[in-house]
């Protein structure tokens, strides 16, 4: 390691003075791989200057936030799960005269896109709102305008039929310089918010959220904090969408939901 | 917490490898019965293969393999199986976390990773294993093992399909031992709690 036990601990503190953004509750292991990693990446030779520069240029804190949150995601991740929501829980929302939903976590919104997709398909769309949340400001801005490399397009399209889908995917975009850009229609039912899972209250009732592949980088006091804040932000009878290798099992939770097959989709009770 | 540390203070032997080293496994997992340490295995592994390792894994042992989660608890006397495409962690109080960030090596898993990972917090509590492959993966995290006082054993490159992962530990740390499959085996049931 780069970067002591010691020097992370007053990184995460002046972050928090500085900025407000609470890293203490992130998981450490993988945490600290991240800040080294951004320390080697910029070239910083000592840690002294390395805090200096986060401390004093809110822009490359930004950086720092962008960089030391992992971002990947994808169109139709994990197809199988978008084929259990489109054929299990869109008919079940379809019966609702309105449908919230929200991204916590969002990265720069290929789920969100994916998901809107789905419902223009089911014909819901346009009783559907998506709420996409993310802390870091920088990949928000990515995810509004539905601009997304068209290299990954053939991996898309694949993930795409996977998850059962079944128009011609090259429909749902305009493919131009190197960059594919989804339709307006899409967009105007999305509403793009920097939220903190760490530190930012319930803002709505929802009748699904989906925060995936989010949690595993909090601890397990903070994944805790993180459930209540759903919890308490999902209608009853509502879902909750976690990503493949995340569980609820661990939390004093799980007796309020029932999970769905092998699916880390849970439905609240109660 | 300190208390939690003094009661569970069992070892771990963590297991990587990559091609050519599924052989090995399936001829040393029979042989052991009950473990009184944690076993885990870090592969390379093709992306979206599920769960067909596991499945493998647990059909040669008596041995009690866990679905790994995010968080979920390392115990003593269970194999623990790195998932496809995550990395995997080790934090505090024996708990086991999963990171879905950039490759390694061109490797997630990556053993360098796990290995780094878990030298941090079991130090001379942990043993490892580094098997047959052909990249480098796995020298650094042994180098890091070392360092922090745990027990590194190479597979002795004649012996693996793929010389290449344990020559290039060999080349650039001096493991405790290396041994063919055989002398893996036997201290592997040496290994006391
Ligand atoms: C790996 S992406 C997940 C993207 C998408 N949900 C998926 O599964 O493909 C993780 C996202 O979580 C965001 N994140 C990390 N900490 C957060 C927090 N405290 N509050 C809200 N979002 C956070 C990161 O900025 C990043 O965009």
């Amino acid at each position: 390691m780069i970067i002591s036990d010691q020097e992370l601990e007053v990184l995460i503190n002046d972050v928090y003075e500085y900025y407000g953004f609470d890293f203490s509750s992130y998981s450490m292991a993988s945490f600290k791989r991240r800040v080294d990693r951004l320390f080697q990446l910029d070239g910083f030779k000592s840690f002294p200057v390395f805090l200096s520069k986060i401390r004093t240029d809110p822009e490359y804190f930004k950086r720092m936030v962008e960089e030391i949150t992992v971002n990947v995601t994808e169109m139709f991740r994990d197809p199988l799960f978008y084929k259990v929501l489109r054929t299990e829980i869109l008919p079940v929302l379809a019966t609702k005269p309105f449908i919230r939903i929200w991204h916590a976590g969002c990265s720069t919104g290929e789920e969100v896109f994916s998901m809107a997709i789905m419902l223009k398909e089911a014909n819901l769309l346009h009783k559907s709102l998506l709420y996409a949340t993310d802390i870091s400001p920088a990949v928000l801005e990515l995810a509004k305008k539905g601009v997304f490399p068209l290299r990954m397009i053939k991996q898309y399209s694949e993930n795409y039929i996977a998850s059962g889908g079944k128009e011609d995917f090259s429909r749902y975009y305009i493919a131009n310089y190197g960059s594919a850009k989804f339709g307006e229609d899409l967009i105007e039912r999305m509403v793009f918010s920097q939220h903190n899972l760490v530190s930012d209250r319930s803002f709505n009732e929802f009748d699904i959220i989906l925060c995936r592949n989010v949690m595993i980088y909090f601890d397990k006091d903070l994944q805790e904090r993180a459930l209540e804040l759903f919890d308490g932000s999902l209608s009853k009878l509502g879902y909750l969408a976690l990503g493949t290798k995340e569980t609820i099992k661990f939390s004093a939770l799980q007796t309020k939901y029932s999970q769905l097959n092998k699916e880390k989709i849970w439905k609240k009770l109660r | 917490m300190e208390e939690a540390a003094v009661n569970n203070n069992f070892k771990v032997l963590i297991i990587g490898g990559s091609a050519g080293s599924l052989e090995v496994l399936i001829r040393i997992l029979p042989q052991l019965t009950a473990i009184p340490f944690a076993l885990v295995i870090v592969l390379h592994r093709k992306a979206g293969d599920d769960s067909m390792l596991e499945e493998l894994i647990a059909a040669k042992t008596t041995i009690p393999v866990m679905e790994v989660d995010d968080k979920t608890p390392l115990v003593p006397g269970s194999i623990c199986i790195a998932p496809s495409d995550y990395h995997l962690l080790f934090e505090k109080d024996d708990i086991l976390s999963l990171d879905a960030s950039e490759k390694i090596n061109f490797s997630r898993p990556s053993i360098d990773v796990s290995f780094e990972s878990a030298a941090e917090i079991y130090g001379s509590r942990l043993t490892a294993i580094l098997l047959s492959g052909a990249n480098s993966d796995g020298t650094n995290g042994a180098i890091a093992i070392k360092n922090a006082g745990g027990m590194v054993v190479i597979q002795k490159p004649e012996s693996a399909s793929m010389s290449y992962m344990p020559n290039s530990a060999i080349q650039n740390m001096v493991p405790d031992y290396i041994l063919d499959v055989d002398g893996i085996l036997d201290l592997i049931h040496n290994i006391v709690p």
